[in-house]
């Protein structure tokens, strides 16, 4: 391939061939996404996929200290490293039922989506190039990473770029959907949980005023009622709320889980400190305890639209005819970002219902993302995205 | 110890003694042997995608263990013939095959019928309701007729001993093993309660062996294969193997008892036709299995029904009531 013109010719043939390798790529999707692994215990996971990247003869396979699997596809000329990384841990804990339906068009289950096709993806990649006689001229180091999710806050990837000696020159982050998402900026984000506990002590004779509930209600309020910029664009999410335990006790504790996300770093602390102060206030006000901890944050940043690595990915999914969806991300792309690596995250497939059970993804849209996966790494590899 | 514990010991296999996938294929290429899957059908759309695709994907195209996936149908409702072709399955209407007989519909059918549609030299049985299927379920099952030419028959069963920390818990099979063929083996067949599972659908075994037994068409094929295939070769050209756990729905207890039904008539049309009635009157000992320290033993039970007379017969009764 000379230069990415001739690559782009080639790219819809390729997700015709890929439909040969479907059978193999979703065994590794189901027996990947049936082993249950939420954040901090992904261990089983990580040892299967080991055992793929031995199997398919990937140099230096290993488990890193933080628990990250870990395999090199050596290249013919091995001078620059790319790195292809798919988060290893879902939010189902290990009780849900992990098992996978698949009819003729989708498969449904717990973590299909984010990130067990992902994960397949990126373990069946090896076997995909070594049969279509693809190779690479630079080191492929393919990671399934670990402690991504919520409190994981990307403490697998970070210790990877901590520790690891490869020489990272490129990333590739897989996400199961959707396809046609370019990711390659991340935005401003901090995330944290709010408690708040009705003392011990409580003198219960005050009949009725007093439940964490009505506490914490009046924490979202302020919350709610706090300026946010329209530019720079920012949000609060007000993720989940949990709290009490009946209908007829006064409930001890409640909590709110929530993310604030901002193009500017600096709406985001000031709005990190506001609701430091409103915690303090409403704490001092009720006599509750009330409690903030702030236990993730991103910091914009990441590559221009015009950067040649994101110009290739769009001209990749161009000639596959795939729309492509420009979206910031706060996940593994952040933490190649911090270390200013330029990097990318792409979509699989198309998908539905994430974070809930039924989560469901296509089976025919596969062959799209990975050719647009294999071309934006064949594309990197030629060198078209310098 | 005795002997049946012996042939326990020595036939009774864990799935993950057989983790080397390359070197099983590598002796079944050597001894020339083909394998042929068969799963029975009966509307099982949502667990056949799964079954075939894991099944061709890890023993087809990674290791050449089978050398065909067959789905035989006994005529579903719902679409799963058309999931099992898509996903690359050869898929039979169970009707089709032997066309000029007189059909007859049950899982039996389509296990027979697979002796004369599939090609393989070892035919492994697996069925198609399990949601937690993987390649063990296969090659758990026809590893011990590759390594070893004397097993004919290989069972699979359910229940993993290991992370145990006790002494002893009870083992065994489903409710109907327990109740209904546990004890119709201790008094007719003891050699045969050395099989942990008897029931399960799940088993591989010889062309030569299959051609020559009879199958019923209904519940009972699973029972009066263990009685035709002992009676035949016994007790030696069986072993059995762990497959962990296996995941599938669980049958109302009316439907266990249709099931216990068609049991019986085929167990009684064998033990007559093999007269083992008149042998059993003396026997008092139930054998179930329990594990200990991950090894299965059976736990002999002795149980004495004594009996007394009507009280008719008693003459201090007869003397008190004036009889």
């Amino acid at each position: 391939m000379k230069d990415i013109k001739s690559l782009k010719k080639e790219l819809p043939g390729l997700a015709i061939k890929l439909k040969k390798y479907r059978e193999v790529l979703l065994a590794n999707l189901v027996m990947v996404g049936e082993i249950p692994a939420p954040t901090f215990q992904e261990s089983k996971r990580i040892e299967f996929i080991l055992n793929r990247f031995d199997e398919a003869g990937l140099t230096d396979s290993s488990i890193d200290d933080a628990g990250n699997g870990i395999g090199v596809l050596s290249g013919t000329d091995s001078k620059a490293t790319l790195l292809l990384n798919a988060h290893a841990d879902t939010i189902f804990s290990e009780k849900t039922d992990h098992t996978m339906q698949i009819s003729s068009d989708t498969i449904t289950g717990p973590g299909v989506a984010d990130n067990a096709i992902g994960l397949a993806a990126m373990v069946t990649l090896p076997y995909i190039l070594e049969d279509l006689d693809l190779k690479l001229k630079n080191d492929l180091v393919l990671m399934a990473g670990v402690k991504s999710l919520g409190r994981g806050n990307l403490e697998g990837m970070r210790f990877f770029l901590e520790n690891s000696s490869f020489k990272i020159k490129n990333a590739i982050c897989v996400e199961g959907i959707q396809l046609g998402r370019l990711s390659y900026s991340s935005i401003g984000m901090l995330r944290g949980e709010i408690t708040c506990r009705v003392p011990e002590t409580y003198d219960w004779s005050r009949f009725g005023d007093s439940s964490a509930i009505l506490t914490l209600n009046e924490v979202i309020n302020k919350i709610n009622d706090m300026r946010l910029p329209r530019r720079p664009r920012t949000s609060i999410v007000m993720g989940s709320i949990e709290g009490g335990s009946s209908f007829n006790t006064i409930a001890r504790d409640a909590t709110l889980r929530f993310e604030v996300r901002s193009e500017s770093q600096d709406v985001v602390e000031r709005a990190g400190e506001t609701i430091h102060d409103i915690v303090l206030e409403v704490s001092s006000k009720t006599g509750d305890d009330v409690e903030l901890d702030i236990f993730a944050k991103r910091i914009p940043g990441g590559i221009p639209y015009a950067h040649p690595l994101t110009r290739c990915a769009r001209v990749v999914m161009e000639s596959l005819g795939i729309e492509p969806r420009l979206a910031p991300s706060i996940s593994e792309l952040s933490a190649l970002i911090d270390k200013k690596i330029p990097a990318l995250t792409l979509g699989v497939t198309i998908g539905e219902r994430t974070f809930k059970t039924n989560e469901t993804i296509q089976i025919e849209p596969i062959y799209k993302g990975l050719a647009h996966l294999i071309g934006t790494i064949l594309a990197i590899d030629g060198g078209y995205c310098e | 110890m005795s002997n049946l514990q012996n042939w326990i010991n020595k036939n009774t296999y864990h799935h993950s003694e057989f983790w080397d996938l390359k070197k099983l294929v590598e002796i079944k290429e050597k001894k020339n042997l083909t394998i042929s899957l068969c799963l029975p059908t009966l509307n099982e759309e949502k667990t056949i995608g799964k079954e075939v695709i894991i099944f061709k994907s890890e023993l087809m195209e990674r290791y050449p263990l089978l050398d065909e996936i067959a789905v035989i149908d006994s005529g579903s409702d719902d679409n799963t013939l058309e999931v099992a072709k898509n996903f690359g399955a050869d898929t039979y209407l169970a009707s089709d095959i032997l066309p000029g007989l007189e059909p007859k519909r049950g899982k039996g059918e389509n296990l027979w019928k697979a002796i004369y549609q599939l090609k393989g030299d070892i035919i492994v049985y697996v069925d198609a309701d399990i949601s937690n299927i993987h390649p063990r379920f296969v090659y758990g099952l026809v590893a011990p007729l590759i390594y070893r030419d004397e097993v004919k028959y290989v069972k699979g069963f359910y229940d993993r001993p290991l992370a145990f920390s006790g002494n002893v818990r009870a083992s065994g099979g489903g409710r109907v093993t327990e109740i209904l063929v546990r004890p119709l083996f201790s008094l007719f067949f003891p050699d045969l309660t050395a099989m942990i599972q008897p029931l399960s659908g799940e088993y591989a075994v010889r062309r030569e062996v299959l051609e020559k037994i009879a199958f019923p068409i209904g519940y009972g094929v699973e029972t009066s294969h263990l009685i035709d295939v002992y009676h035949m070769y016994g007790l030696e050209a069986f072993a059995q193997t762990d497959l962990d756990k296996r995941v599938h729905e669980n049958k109302p207890t009316q439907a266990l008892g249709k099931m216990s039904f068609g049991i019986l008539q085929t167990f009684i049309k064998r033990a007559k036709a093999l007269g083992v009635f008149e042998k059993a009157e003396h026997e008092t000992i139930l054998r179930q299995f329990q594990v200990r320290q991950n090894q299965y033993e059976q736990n002999l039970i002795e149980i004495i029904e004594e009996e007394r007379p009507p009280m008719i017969e008693n003459a201090e009764y007869r003397k008190k009531f004036g009889k």
